[in-house]
């Protein structure tokens, strides 16, 4: 992408990077030997009895593992799912209420009713501060043990979950939404209320619309942070998700002596790694449909050294 | 309500950890992003695949599956992180001092889990420089070095202000996690400490834990929000 930055290798070039491949690959192949295999080797983290479980389908061990990562992995993509969808509608009503209340301002009212306004803006906009300026892991908890005491209980832990990265997600995507439809260009509205839309209509039929799609990269991002935060149910709430049943079964296999800690959390690890990068190139593929026809979300003054679809998007964690 | 009067102390040393905490991690990763960034622009193949391989590894994982790693594998590679107790940091920041490897664990896997976000957001603003200037440059003929040192990275580090800021943000939230892991001495640690232990009403320290992380995260919110529109204004002028 950079390589506006410098010229095409020329043979010279050529050269010095072909050497030093040659010579840093070896060099890194002793570094990753004496500092990380050796140490682990010696703690016999490679051993087959540890890996068994997880790589040979003979081992004893292995259909079980397995099962308990369908079963993890199911539960994870439910969580993630249902995540993802309350948070957008949600998400959605949020920026649109948003939009309202702005909106709302140019009409004429009692003194009354403004300061109804004025307090309406004041609270939406508090509750976006507090659930995104607050930790995902401080929601969870706080939803996991302070619900229950007023009331709202689940059997199933799936609900907190939900619950909890809704409250955060919701609002990212929110704010997400609200500044894909501030950030369109001004004619848009006007035109808008030019053929006698009413502000709620215009937002809802016109600019939300535009909003998601010119969004669309930022969204799928946030769905990224969304399946790994779905993570944190299985640290937290003991929630039957990928990395919590890894974690069960590494504390079961530590009683009978095998630690297999290791090569569990790296498997997982890998799995989460595959899940997430198949999502990413999928946004970069539906960023690419999108650019090629109708509206382009860039002033086409900005012709800028980036060029990569994925970096358009605001990088979020 | 009384937890407030009774131990406030606690939280305020939760929350002293916490910007601990993330005052290293921001150093760390901001260092290390800017290196690995480096690596992910260089004109040499393999650095930049060293530095790709690097942030997919690392923006694709949960900062959960990270911090098991730096629980289990770092004990076993034979360190506990005794590399972090430099002397007269360790004295201001104590918790870097202690026995227990935990707060220098969490410090790294945030570490370098952050890492990868900062190098994103430094070459997002590389990225937002006009293409003109690079070309500019080569035509004058500068080579790759002199062309980043002069011309690119002077532009491009005020256009990464507020990607890195938010990159900023999330790690001061992410932080939060180190509590699961044993951690004590940080804010969500307090939730533990008071709920856990003591049977405090859970509502109120929530509400304290809150407000702490808001004080750190809503002030530079707001702070990105002004310098965004400020560099808007100027950009359109």
């Amino acid at each position: 992408m950079n390589s506006v930055l410098y010229d095409a290798p020329g043979p010279r070039t050529r050269l010095i990077t072909l050497i030093t491949s040659i010579v840093a690959v070896p060099v890194l192949a002793y570094a990753a030997y004496r500092w990380i295999y050796l140490p682990l080797d010696h703690y016999h983290q490679f051993d087959g009895k540890i890996w068994a479980p997880i790589v040979n389908p003979g081992n004893q061990y292995f259909p079980m593992v397995w099962d308990r990562w369908k079963v993890g992995w199911l539960n994870t993509l439910k969580a993630a799912g249902l995540s993802i969808v309350a948070s957008l509608v949600i998400g959605s009503l949020l920026a649109l209420v948003r939009r309202q209340l702005l909106e709302l301002r140019m009409f004429r009212m009692s003194p009354l009713k403004r300061i109804g306004l004025f307090g309406g803006r004041a609270l939406t906009r508090t509750w976006v501060e507090v659930w995104r300026g607050t930790p995902v892991v401080t929601t969870l908890f706080f939803v996991f043990m302070v619900l229950p005491i007023w009331g709202v209980d689940f059997d199933d832990r799936l609900w907190f979950l939900v619950i909890g990265l809704t409250l955060y997600n919701s609002v990212v995507i929110g704010e997400i939404l609200r500044s894909g439809m501030d950030g369109l260009p001004a004619g848009q509205r006007e035109a808008a209320f030019a053929v006698g839309l009413r502000p709620w209509q215009t937002s809802w039929l016109v600019l939300y619309p535009q909003a998601l799609r010119v969004m669309l990269p930022s969204l799928i991002s946030q769905v990224v942070v969304i399946l790994k935060d779905t993570s944190l149910g299985g640290l937290i709430i003991s929630y039957e998700e990928a990395l919590g049943v890894s974690k069960q079964m590494v504390e079961a296999f530590h009683r009978y002596n095998i630690d297999i800690g290791i090569p569990m959390y790296f498997s997982v690890g890998v799995m989460y790694i595959v899940v997430n990068y198949a999502l990413s190139k999928l946004a970069q593929y539906l960023q690419r449909r999108l650019s090629k026809s109708g509206y382009k979300p860039v002033e086409p003054a900005a012709a800028t050294l980036a060029a990569l679809p994925e970096e358009s998007a605001a990088p979020t964690l | 309500m009384e937890v407030f009067s009774d131990k406030l102390d606690v939280f305020w040393n939760g929350f002293l950890g916490t910007v601990q905490m993330c005052l290293l991690a921001a150093v760390g990763a901001l260092i290390l992003g800017a290196l690995v960034a480096v690596l992910r622009i260089s004109p040499i193949p393999p650095l930049r695949a060293v530095g790709t391989a690097y942030v997919t590894v690392f923006r694709n994982v949960p900062l959960t599956v990270v911090m098991f790693f730096a629980a289990f594998a770092l004990p076993l590679l034979g360190s506990d992180a005794s590399f972090l107790k430099i002397p007269g940091l360790r004295d201001i920041i104590k918790p870097l001092g202690t026995d227990l490897p935990y707060f220098r664990f969490a410090t790294i896997a945030l570490t370098v889990y952050t890492t990868a976000f900062v190098c994103e957001a430094l070459r997002s603003g590389i990225g937002a420089v006009p293409l003109g200037q690079a070309e500019a440059a080569r035509s004058l003929g500068l080579s790759f070095t002199q062309n980043l040192r002069h011309v690119i990275l002077p532009q491009a580090w005020k256009l990464a202000i507020v990607p890195l800021g938010s990159v900023i943000i999330a790690m001061l939230k992410n932080s939060a996690l180190a509590a699961a892991f044993g951690v004590i001495g940080t804010l969500m640690g307090v939730v533990d400490e008071l709920v856990s232990q003591e049977y405090y009403d859970a509502v109120p320290v929530f509400l304290g834990v809150a407000v702490g992380f808001l004080i750190l995260t809503v002030p530079l919110g707001l702070l990105l929000d002004t310098v965004e529109r400020a560099q808007k204004k100027v950009a359109t002028r």
